[in-house]
């Protein structure tokens, strides 16, 4: 694979799938679609494999001199590779998604969601500054047009507060990276992120990216958009929107505001801590009374995505891995969620919570992944859920254990929606003809689902084949951050270990050697 | 005086003049029956004219070499730069006019009438001379020669109530603004003692009483006016929405490049020992226009209305670049400039598209509703076109932003640079209203009329240099306005 360049690749396939998706009839839109999505996966596949764990930390880096003011450079690290990864997983998924339920203007859809995946791959692989701004703001375009064409009822009021929310926080970011171009002399983003800028400065400039990364992760109170956005687009919408690019937020943190103003996070930290608590506490509560069931599953986002930036702000290995792990996890299994909305959305045309109940009966295995994503949305250890939220939480324990016992009350308040939500959808008596009348899973749906619940559980049994790829470049991120540190208020003193456990049986050891001795006989 | 070399450097516009007179004249015996061909050979004439820009572009001209007739022109690689622009939205204006003029858009009377493209070929000339002017009577010469054509091609559809109105108002407005310059320019060669710019920057230079301030405001004023910046905008939108549709593309792209060009060399070359003096001037124009421009769109149902407000809000962000005062800016704004009248000419070509099956002309919001399903290329068009003119990448209209505020911001204008940037989010909101009417609402199906070959021509080509492809571009045309604006900074001693 020397030489080739695969992340430039990996942005053409879908950029030549979308252009051909525009000019097909729907039929072919679909398998075009369909084909470049998966071809990209099969490219992302290549791309993990050929990763070096411990190797350098920036990888497959093209550069090239196409355009004045900044260039064309990419590569990834381990947490950039993650991220690409989660996003050609979910395409896929998302093309398929919407194979049925989308039947209007199938062509330009199509179009839509490949252009979307050539921006996400562009924003995590992106090492110019203004090139990354470029990726990441141009994603306004097709996802305005897919909110605002194939969502629901209230679609323009969704689209455009979407549109203008997350322009104005961006717009703000472009007035800092140009004040860090000129002081730093370049948009090179490696070099950046060892750059010292002045602490006085890292205030503004912290507040500025502060201002676009909030509103995509979404941050208490600025996450009114999603809830609305989340309803009115289609499943597939959904599944990017809380799979993809709520993390684009945490991974602008992750990439730009920690590494880059190191003094003004920890500055800025309190701010973070307490609107995430906020987030944590209000937004679940608010899950808790939603009788839409989109409503419900995008304010536990807003929830999930506060243990994310808790768990970065906590200035330690464990918070920045669970951080991380959260951000994979909560795109799957929103993700999961939002496609198990879907599924009985398209065969009953409705969201309301109320109008479904006891689907165990007649939708068995349905009701059986639904299970699984819900036990995963409320950490049940075994599931990707569990490893992301304990890493986070334990991280942020070291800082504050405030914040740290607040956060964890979302762990059983998103116990009691999730269990509530599904309790009222899959169990009880089936009190509504036609859900009941409603069949079961197809093989269509068994594809969607069955991939994500394997990697949910993957993630949750053996998580060290995603914490590897990253661990090095989390740790160069952790030294950077280790002058600026917050000083935790749990003030742990080591103890002295005794030599021997308490219950230790002084003949236990030559007991067992003899026993050995035994067996060899 | 050597008259040789001074022929040899206005000989475009030598080509110009003789080509619009001798064209004149075909008019005049031809009649309108004769009006294509008098195009198609004004088209020519503009095209030859523009080629003969293109070594001094390439290889740039600045100095005392590029003095004719005695320093009433400076024909260096600013002017350059500017006068292709020019032609350009002049051969574009020719370009889409006929099909216009020949629908039942054009009222009673069908059929372009043979003077207008003698009118722009006129107008062209008048621009040539405002933008290498070096003098203030040679500026004034210009800019009337400019004006009066302008003002009979807003007024071109005679018996069109609309375009009569637009014509007199333009006229009256443009009269007043035109006294308010004269009489700024007269206080300058009062407190300075000459006309030519090099004669009033020496006499400008050192403590600056309240009389040439004055000069300085009235001067800027009366600019302001030609490039419709707030508060001197309020002509826009009745001018633009009365005339016939391509005087208004015509009038959102060659008269605003030659007047910005223009108003940059009078800041640069006259006042610029004086930046104290004209620059929060010039900064105030800028976030007035963004703002006022932005909010005054939002609630019109007018497509042309709304796009005059688009040009006001535009120029505010070209005005930023020139507030910077420093060559980084000048040449943001040339970068802009070129952006802004590509973005332009393709919005309005977008707006001669939409015709009933009779060949009348749609120009308000509820009449492209849900086009892109009953005319999908051209609502893709005007999606590339809008989202561009938002800023939003990766379209070129980003990167037209993006250079003029990287300009501000190098030069240590960082919340003025902020406030501007965040003013242009209100702008964005009638942008995607475009988008939201032709891809979100279910189609009024009226826009059912055939389109002309030359428009999808045009359409095509500036979507082309709009999308982004037209990144490729960039290094060439940021290494021409480089060295347009660094032959503003070059005093003559």
């Amino acid at each position: 694979m020397e030489g080739l360049p695969i992340l430039s690749l990996m942005m053409l396939v879908p950029l030549a799938g979308a252009a051909a998706c525009l000019f097909s009839g729907a039929a072919a839109a679909r398998w075009i679609a369909l084909g470049a999505t998966l071809v990209t996966f099969a490219l992302g596949v290549a791309l993990w494999s050929n990763y070096q764990i411990g190797g350098p930390q920036w990888q497959f880096t093209e550069r090239a001199d196409l355009f004045a003011g900044f260039s064309y450079a990419l590569g990834i690290d381990g947490i950039a590779l993650l991220l690409i990864m989660l996003s050609v997983f979910l395409m896929p998924v998302c093309i398929l998604a919407s194979w049925e339920s989308v039947t209007k203007r199938v062509g330009e859809y199509m179009a839509a969601f490949l252009f979307m995946e050539v921006l996400m791959i562009g924003t995590f692989a992106a090492q110019d500054l203004f090139l990354f701004y470029v990726f990441f703001e141009a994603g306004l375009i097709p996802m305005y047009l897919i909110i605002g064409v194939w969502g629901g009822d209230n679609r323009i009021y969704a689209s455009y507060k979407f549109f203008l929310y997350t322009l104005l926080g961006s717009v703000l970011m472009l007035i800092a990276m140009f004040w860090m171009v000129a002081e730093a002399g370049t948009s090179d983003i490696p070099t950046l992120m060892q750059y010292n800028f002045p602490a006085e400065a890292q205030t503004w400039l912290w507040l500025a990216f502060f201002a676009s990364f909030a509103v995509k992760v979404p941050m208490w109170p600025l996450h009114t958009w999603l809830p609305d956005a989340h309803v009115q687009a289609p499943t597939a919408g959904s599944v990017i929107l809380a799979g993809v690019l709520l993390k684009l937020g945490g991974y602008g943190f992750i990439r730009f505001s920690l590494p880059m103003f190191p003094e003004a996070s920890a500055q800025f930290a309190w701010l973070v801590f307490t609107l995430s608590m906020i987030a944590v506490v209000y937004t679940s509560l608010v899950a808790l009374v939603q009788a839409d069931m989109k409503k419900l599953i995008a304010y536990s986002s807003v929830a999930h995505m506060a243990i994310v930036t808790v768990g970065l702000f906590a200035f330690n290995v464990q918070g920045l891995e669970g951080a991380m792990i959260v951000m994979l996890s909560h795109g799957l299994v929103s993700g999961a969620l939002f496609l198990c909305v879907g599924v009985i959305y398209d065969r009953l045309h409705t969201r309301e919570i109320a109008r479904y109940g006891g689907l165990a009966i007649n939708m068995p295995y349905y009701a059986l992944f639904f299970l699984l994503f819900t036990m995963a949305s409320i950490g049940l250890p075994g599931t990707s859920g569990f490893v992301g939220e304990f890493l986070s939480l334990a991280g942020i324990y070291q800082t504050s254990s405030l914040v740290a016992l607040i956060c964890t009350t979302g762990i059983i308040l998103g116990a009691a929606y999730m269990l509530y939500l599904y309790r009222r959808v899959a169990f009880g008596g089936q009190v509504n003809e036609d859900a009941a009348a409603m069949r079961d899973i197809t093989a269509r749906e068994w594809i969607l689902m069955a991939p994500i619940a394997a990697a949910v559980l993957w993630m949750g049994v053996y998580p060290e084949s995603f914490l590897a790829p990253m661990r090095a470049d989390i740790a160069v991120l952790d030294a950077r951050l280790a002058a600026a540190a917050l000083a935790g208020d749990a003030q742990l003193a080591p103890g002295t270990p005794r030599a021997d456990a308490a219950n230790a049986m002084p003949h236990h050891e030559s007991l067992e050697h003899d026993s050995a001795k035994e067996g060899a006989h | 005086m050597d008259f040789a070399s001074s022929f040899a450097l206005v000989a475009p516009e030598l080509l110009l003049t003789s080509a619009g007179l001798a064209l004149l004249m075909v008019a005049a015996w031809g009649g309108d029956k004769a009006a294509r061909v008098v195009a198609i050979l004004a088209a020519g004439a503009l095209f030859a004219a523009g080629l003969m820009l293109v070594p001094g572009l390439h290889f740039g001209t600045d100095g005392p070499a590029t003095h004719a007739f005695g320093g009433l022109l400076k024909i260096d690689s600013f002017a350059l730069f500017a006068k292709a622009l020019i032609y350009l939205s002049a051969i574009a204006a020719l370009m889409v006019a006929p099909a216009f003029f020949a629908g039942a858009a054009a009222g009673i009377e069908r059929g372009m009438r043979a003077e207008y493209p003698v009118l722009v070929i006129f107008a062209a000339v008048g621009m040539s001379i405002m933008v290498s002017a070096n003098d203030f009577m040679s500026l004034y010469l210009g800019l009337e020669l400019n004006s009066l054509s302008a003002y009979v091609l807003a007024a071109i559809l005679r018996r069109d109530t609309r375009s009569g109105e637009a014509g007199l108002k333009y006229f009256v407005l443009g009269a007043l603004a035109s006294g308010i310059l004269l009489y700024g320019m007269s206080l300058l060669y009062g407190f300075t003692g000459g006309t030519s710019f090099e004669a009033v920057r020496i006499g400008l230079t050192g403590e600056m009483g309240t009389g040439a301030l004055l000069g300085v405001i009235f001067v800027l004023s009366g600019l302001a006016f030609k490039i419709s910046a707030v508060p001197f905008h309020m002509w826009t939108p009745d001018v633009y929405e009365g005339a016939p549709t391509p005087v208004t593309a015509f009038f959102a792209t060659a008269p605003k490049v030659a007047a910005v060009a223009l108003t940059a060399r009078v800041v640069f070359e006259v006042f610029g020992g004086q930046v104290a003096a004209w620059q929060q001037i010039v900064m105030f124009m800028a976030l007035a226009s963004i703002v006022f421009g932005a909010l005054g769109a939002i609630g019109q149902e007018n497509l042309k209305r709304l796009l005059a407000y688009s040009s006001i809000n535009n120029i505010g962000f070209i005005l930023l670049g020139l507030a910077v005062a420093n060559v980084d800016g000048a040449s943001a704004m040339l970068v802009y400039l070129f952006i802004y009248v590509a973005m332009s000419i393709g919005s309005f070509v977008a707006l001669l598209m939409l015709r009933g099956e009779d060949g009348a002309l749609f120009e308000t919001f509820a009449d492209i509703r849900g086009l892109s399903v009953t005319r999908p290329a051209i609502a893709w068009a005007l999606l590339i076109f809008m989202f561009s003119l938002a800023g939003i990448p990766p379209l070129l209209g980003f990167y037209s932003k993006f250079v003029v505020f990287q300009a501000t911001i190098e030069a240590g204008l960082v919340a003025f640079g902020a406030i501007a940037i965040a003013a242009s989010v209100i702008g964005a909101f009638y942008y995607i209203k475009f988008v939201k009417v032709m891809f979100f609402d279910e189609p009024a199906g009226v826009v059912t009329g055939k389109s002309e070959a030359g428009h999808w021509v045009m359409l095509g080509l500036t979507a082309l240099i709009i999308s982004p492809l037209g990144y490729l571009l960039t290094p060439s045309l940021t290494d021409l306005a480089d060295k347009a604006a660094r032959s503003l900074f070059i005093v003559s001693v």
